[in-house]
């Protein structure tokens, strides 16, 4: 099981944020793995544990993202890639989809990916479709039961109403909606082996996403 | 402006955000309607009756359940046929993870989970909050089509006007092998959904340390711990069924196991928006305050005067909300002659 989960750093969810001369500060507030996003490294892990196999975590941003990466290694991921390119900043969505997309394909026999269901910064919550569809893998998205059982897989999404009861193939990917994993998640023994560091600078052509100006 | 609606439903029944969403349309101009599913012709005559002047009716058997890439690719076959200039989704799930499948689909931007929009000829600018709703951002979008998701209850449901109709245009489903399969539904917690409820009752680690119960003897100190936050969550329960209001939680309490996460409000849970919002034993720390800061009116019970709360709260009770709510109760089963 080859298991990728993208996660994104953002300012403390207790920051105080500030616009000033019209760019988003957070002054020295501390930055943070997206709440969201432990839960879809927690679940990442969880599948592992399960099924074996091998859980990579992958970010974009500088090098300050690492911190973010360091604590995907501590909670227990094999792996971790910092996609890291001054171009790559104020991206919108489809843009990042982009990015992910080809580094979910350039990882190269991914099963899975995992990702949680927004970022508190931006608040969107379309990235996990957006990549999904660029893949054109199934998007089983605010998930908050996932089984697998050989190349099936079986979620409970969270919907308006009730609980959808959805199977894909594999490979495909996931958005963790519920915290009732990380609730129960149990602390497990960092790697004494550091993660691999490759440094991944962004195709240009990557770069020409429609969207806001 | 030629904008077309999604109108999101679950199993022929339309959240209502999908009816302020024709409101919002029919403020640009002509609006069409898309109505997906199967055995679903009430809903094409409902939207009408909304403000829909035209509907596009996929009715068929492979849409009988929502599943997000027979829907999306259906979508956009027809966008890319017939070019709207903007898409309007309510920023529900099924709404949110469709706009955004359809932006990839287009090569478009979405500007997602909008409370305010204005159009200056057929560009549209859009106010949404950001970072939980600490900042408010401005968007627009450069490719066309423009898509935008609209946050329920941010703006007025329409008045439906009874036999109003409208021109009925059937289109086709897409075609083809989609990867999901749905096996079928489990309930979730009954009574009124959050995210469409005008008044919510929240409870808070306050409710659930009642210091002056007694649990039953032979609970362990956990199963105490749930019994005491049981009986106080039934409280906030009794005022929400008089009340005919949903039930809220924070965080605290969904973690702790009291209360399913369906319930939760806040940075991690549900962005509500009602009309009154109680907030029962809730301090306010950023998180859940990211959740409900929108609410029309905010009425807070809490017995810190100095919670964060109370800064926010249109009307705050400094009490003992194991008094207080009930008290509220008993007073509004009256008033209300129940």
């Amino acid at each position: 099981m080859k298991i990728v989960v993208c996660i994104k750093q953002v300012p403390d969810s207790t920051a105080k944020v500030v616009v000033e001369r019209g760019k988003v500060s957070w002054g020295d507030a501390p930055l943070i793995m997206n709440p969201w996003d432990e839960y879809a490294v927690e679940a990442a892990l969880q599948q592992k544990e399960a099924l074996g196999g091998t859980v990579t975590a992958v970010t974009i941003g500088d090098e300050s993202t690492k911190e973010t990466l360091k604590r995907a290694l501590a909670m227990g991921a094999d792996d971790a890639i910092l996609i890291c390119d001054p171009a790559l900043v104020n991206m919108d969505t489809q843009a990042i989809a982009q990015v992910l997309a080809a580094a979910i394909q350039k990882t190269g026999g991914v099963d899975m990916a995992f990702f949680g269901r927004q970022a508190i910064d931006g608040d969107a919550g379309l990235v996990p479709a957006q990549t999904a569809r660029l893949l054109g893998w199934p998007a089983l998205t605010l998930a908050s039961v996932i089984k697998i059982e050989g190349s099936n897989v079986r979620v409970e999404r969270g919907i308006e109403e009730w609980r959808q009861i959805v199977t894909a193939k594999l490979p495909t990917s996931a958005s963790r909606a519920t915290p009732r994993s990380w609730a129960f998640a149990r602390p497990r023994a960092p790697k004494s082996r550091p993660g691999r560091w490759p440094s991944w600078a962004s195709p240009r052509q990557l770069l020409s996403s429609p969207g806001r100006r | 402006m030629n904008t077309w609606v999604y109108i999101d439903h679950f199993k022929g029944n339309a959240l209502p955000a999908s009816w302020e969403t024709i409101g919002v349309g029919k403020t640009l101009g002509n609006v069409t309607a898309l109505v997906f599913g199967s055995g679903i012709e009430a809903l094409a005559k409902a939207a009408f009756e909304y403000g829909a002047d035209e509907v596009l009716l996929a009715d068929d058997p492979s849409l009988t359940d929502y599943r997000a890439e027979a829907y999306a690719t259906t979508l956009s076959k027809l966008s890319a046929e017939r070019t709207p200039d903007l898409l309007l989704f309510p920023t529900t799930t099924r709404g949110r993870e469709l706009a955004g499948m359809v932006a990839i689909d287009l090569k478009t931007g979405v500007m997602v989970d909008v409370t305010a929009l204005e159009a200056t000829g057929d560009e549209i600018t859009a106010i949404r909050p950001i970072y939980g709703g600490k900042l408010l951002t401005k968007e627009t979008c450069s490719s066309r089509p423009q898509i935008i998701t609209l946050r329920g209850r941010a703006f007025p449901k329409p008045a439906q006007q009874a036999g109003k109709s409208g021109t009925l245009t059937k289109v086709d489903a897409a075609t083809g092998e989609f990867p999901t399969k749905v096996e079928g539904y489990s309930t979730s917690e009954g009574g009124v959904s959050l995210t469409d409820a005008s008044v919510i009752v929240s409870g808070g680690r306050g409710v659930s340390n009642n210091p002056t119960l007694t649990p039953p003897a032979g609970l362990d100190e956990k199963q105490a711990e749930i019994w005491r936050a049981q009986q106080g969550f039934a409280l906030v329960k009794d005022l929400a069924s008089v009340l005919g209001a949903a039930v809220g939680a924070s965080r605290a309490t969904v973690d702790a196991g009291y209360v399913p996460y369906t319930h939760q409000v806040g940075q991690t849970g549900k962005v509500v928006s009602p009309d009154v919002y109680i907030a029962c034993g809730i301090s306010g720390a950023i998180q859940p305050l990211a959740g409900m800061r929108t609410s029309k009116v905010i009425v807070a019970i809490n017995k810190d005067p100095e919670a964060p709360i109370f800064k926010l709260a249109r009307y705050g009770v400094v009490g003992d909300l194991f008094q207080i709510v009930p008290a509220l109760t008993a007073a509004f089963k009256k008033k209300m002659g129940k």
